[in-house]
């Protein structure tokens, strides 16, 4: 049977996500509630999560978080890691022995910075490097996977029910000011850990709810901006359309939200503001081809803020509520009240409506 | 007689019992099949003129008549077959060189047909066109590769020129001159209700049609016939041809007894002079010089227009293509081998070129690896015969199609493939005024819009069932296609997987 990477695994989801606008930090226990009353959301092969803010000490490395199949593919890799970059920690990520999670790989991270030598020859900015590199070892070396790459933040992801992961990486150890959360309903059995979400590239993450009808029109466009596919997935493809739309193209996150979820036509015909209206026509008639179509639900996260934004005709369900500093987003209420007994201002934000969220600046 | 004989291809039938010798079959057939035997007071036929255009057929009004194929046939033999003894028997007669009209009629496979279309089944919804937004719409042209802000940060919204197209469908090439004045009345004027575009081929622009320029494509061919400072100006996009699917490699001609009055003046030649179109263009012999002509006609209308280039399906199709990309051109328009036309050499038609699914499957993967997809819109046309077919198109890559068969057959061609003698009983393809007057160009442009109107249906339907709710999504998502019956190499070049996989 083919493995997820050699064919495409469509899946059902359920997401959630908590940020806090001062940049207070939390453990990781909460996000790991939320997961449990959304149990049958998930069928067990796939959970994950993401928090940010939780390498306050190497926050100014990228920290490469990493699966290996055996201790030579590891070896290979530091040697092809240390031509690239200083290394200042390399260290096993914490885990913890539970029944429900078995046949791990080898799992380490990096907090490495790029070696300025190799950036000035190579003619590259620090990100593009970081993500090319990030690119080359999970298309070129077999056996080993980056699932994160950002500063000061990380992803932890498993094949296992997501509370199951959270409790497996020990979680509860780890203070972030804002977490996102993934458990996977995979129509197949692809037994490998690379293809839980959250997928993330540089300080991008996404989890993700939802099946893309769009997804090789927009694969074979990203592709040619050298982004591999090599999972096949959903999520995947929207990390890499939000890369390219924001760091390569210098939109903002409103106008990104605008060429994914793009309004119809119709409804930009009608819009009475003249410069909106011209920059919806723009964005539209510039890239059809990162218009996603088909039901999703995501969560984006980044440095400083999280971005929830559902398909253009609400084909996912995603709920958002909020609370003093703190604001919740997730596939089903209860997850929030989980979360937040007392959350306030529960709201369905309408199909293509981007909620961002931002941390105070200076704030953390 | 004697060697030089050809039993004729069709038996007319004819339903005594049911003639009344009304004599309508006897007028309306421009072949003069059809005469009455006064002596006997009954209807005859001369079936060595008859070409199954089935106008008699389709206006009988007591259904008398049916053509038949004729089954006397020469001795079967599966290496000499019927057909190509008697194209032998018409050189030795003629010592000509064979001409026929209309889309290479040979069993060579349709690709179409052995792709299918997926749909979603439980793990995503399907979207039923009847509730939900459903949209179609598409720009063609050039999309930069860098979004530009001012200073203040503020989106540059400029774009090149962009066509917008209610749904990604064209009417192709047909010159004025080779079809009538009512038939490109009845394009014209149909492209304008449905937010399409029509081209007028190389025959040049009637200064009728000049005010449904902004659904006009003008086309600047090799013979340059009706190329003027209006003509460019009155038009949406212009198209420079260096292809036709039917006959790649070689011009066209169109016989001066077709160059009568309008005709004559819309193409700027005398009347009755041969219009001859050169093989290639005399200023292009390699691609630099397709590139001056591209800014030529760039600097002429102001950068206000996209250029498109049209080629036939060869097999380099794929480089050719990538040059054209770089040439500064807008779109590229593709002919595959089945394209029609109004006249061909027989051979070039049945011999030469690709089929257009693997050309366009090519040339998408060619410019995707060369990162260059985005300088051009890809254009397909030859043979596309069905909304089916354009989604399958599109899917494959193509931004939109050019079909051109299948308007003249809302017109009422009945694919006799006989347009090169100028005598269609249909109105369409002649000049004659008596049987030009026979195609009304308020029927003709309804029916246009009718088929293009149920098409888009259809195209909806087809999205809907994928869960697709706007074309863009739809445009090159291979994974939306299977191959049935297809060779490992033949999936390969067009990209998708087998069914079952």
């Amino acid at each position: 049977m083919k493995v997820e990477g050699q064919i495409r695994i469509p899946s059902g989801c359920a997401i959630a996500a908590v940020i806090s606008k001062e940049g207070k930090k939390m453990s990781g226990e909460k996000i790991i509630d939320s997961m449990k009353p959304m149990h049958d959301r998930s069928n067990g092969l796939g959970g994950g999560f993401a928090g940010y803010g939780i390498y306050p000490e190497y926050k100014d490395f990228y920290a490469l978080h990493m699966f290996f199949d055996q201790r030579a593919t590891r070896k290979n890799c530091e040697v092809f890691l240390k031509e690239r970059f200083e290394i200042v920690k390399s260290e096993i990520i914490p885990t913890r022995k539970i029944p429900s999670i078995t046949d791990e790989p080898i799992i380490w991270r990096y907090f490495v910075s790029p070696l300025k030598s190799v950036l000035a020859s190579m003619q590259l900015d620090e990100k593009e490097f970081v993500a090319r590199t990030v690119m080359q070892i999970n298309t070129e070396m077999h056996g080993a996977y980056v699932f994160s790459s950002g500063k000061n933040m990380g992803t932890f992801k498993a094949v296992g029910f997501p509370e199951d992961v959270g409790v497996f990486y020990k979680l509860e150890e780890y203070q972030g000011y804002s977490w996102t959360a993934h458990g996977r309903y995979p129509t197949n059995t692809p037994g490998w850990w690379g293809g839980a979400h959250p997928f993330t590239l540089l300080d991008w993450s996404i989890v993700h709810n939802g099946e893309i009808s769009s997804y090789d029109a927009n694969r074979r466009f990203i592709e040619m901006f050298g982004y591999k596919c090599t999972l096949q997935t959903d999520t995947e493809v929207i990390t890499y359309i939000m890369d390219y739309l924001i760091r390569r193209q210098g939109l903002t996150l409103g106008e990104a939200a605008s060429v994914i979820a793009a309004p119809f036509w119709s409804t930009i015909e009608d819009k009475t503001n003249r410069e909106d209206k011209e920059k919806h026509m723009y964005l539209r008639t510039l890239f059809p081809s990162l218009l996603i179509t088909g039901p999703f639900s995501i969560v984006f996260g980044f440095d400083g803020g999280l971005m929830a934004l559902n398909d253009r005709l609400k084909l996912r369900s995603m709920v958002v509520g909020e609370k003093d500093d703190k604001v919740f987003i997730a596939s089903e209420e209860a997850a929030i009240r989980t979360m937040e007994p007392d959350a306030e201002n529960i709201w369905a934000p309408a199909g293509g409506e981007p909620v961002v969220v931002r941390v105070k600046d200076g704030a953390f | 007689m004697g060697v030089e004989f050809i039993y004729p291809e069709f038996e007319v039938i004819r339903n005594d019992n049911r003639c009344i010798a009304c004599r309508v079959c006897e007028r309306q057939c421009a072949n003069e099949v059809h005469f009455f035997n006064a002596e006997r007071g009954v209807m005859m036929s001369d079936e060595t003129k008859c070409v199954n255009c089935q106008r008699c057929v389709s206006l009988c009004p007591t259904r008398a008549l049916k053509i038949v194929k004729s089954d006397c046939k020469l001795r079967e033999n599966a290496n000499w077959q019927d057909d190509t003894i008697k194209e032998i028997y018409k050189q030795a007669n003629s010592g000509a060189v064979l001409l026929s009209s209309m889309g290479n009629p040979k069993p060579f496979p349709v690709y179409w047909d052995k792709i299918l279309i997926n749909a979603s089944q439980v793990t995503n919804p399907s979207i039923d066109p009847l509730r939900e937004p459903m949209e179609t719409r598409v720009f063609l042209g050039k999309k930069p590769d860098k979004v530009k802000r001012d200073a203040n940060g503020k989106l540059l919204c400029e774009l090149p020129p962009q066509l917008e197209l209610s749904l990604p469908v064209m009417f192709s090439a047909m010159s004025y001159g080779s079809i009538s004045y009512n038939a490109h009345e009845s394009l014209a004027r149909a492209a304008t209700e449905l937010g399409i575009y029509y081209n007028t081929g190389e025959g040049g622009l009637h200064e009728d049609f000049y005010c449904y320029g902004k659904n006009t494509i003008v086309q600047v061919a090799s013979g340059r016939f009706g190329v003027h400072k209006e003509y460019l100006e009155a038009s949406a996009a212009v198209e420079i041809k260096m292809g036709q699917g039917a006959k790649p490699g070689i011009g066209g001609h169109l016989p001066g007894a077709k160059i009568v009055g309008d005709v004559s003046r819309t193409r700027m030649i005398p009347e009755g002079s041969d219009a001859i179109s050169p093989a290639p263009h005399h200023d292009i012999y390699s691609i630099e010089d397709l590139r001056q002509l591209v800014f030529s006609l760039k600097e002429a209308t102001e950068y206000k227009k996209p250029i498109i280039v049209k080629v036939a399906a060869v097999h380099n199709i794929a480089a050719i293509a990538s040059g054209i990309a770089r040439s500064g051109a807008d779109i590229i328009a593709i002919d595959g081998f089945r394209g029609g036309t109004g006249a061909a050499p027989t051979r070039i038609r049945d011999n030469v070129g690709i089929p257009i699914e693997l050309a366009l499957a090519a040339v998408d993967q060619r410019l995707r690896d060369e990162g260059i997809r985005n300088n051009v819109s890809l254009v397909v046309g030859g043979s596309i015969r069905s909304a089916s077919d354009v989604v399958k198109a599109i899917a494959l890559g193509a931004d939109a199609c050019y079909i051109a068969t299948a308007a003249v057959l809302a017109l009422g061609c009945h694919l006799c493939r006989t347009c090169q003698s100028g005598k269609c009983n249909w109105g369409i393809a002649t000049q004659r005024p008596d049987l030009v007057k026979r195609l009304n160009p308020d029927i003709g442009s309804e029916r246009l819009v009718n088929l293009v109107k149920a098409w888009q249906h259809e195209i909806k339907e087809l999205m809907g069932g994928m869960g697709i709710n706007s074309i863009e999504a739809l445009r090159g998502n291979r994974l939306m296609l299977r191959g049935i019956g297809l060779t490992e190499k033949e999936l390969e070049i067009l990209g998708i997987l087998h069914a079952g996989e």
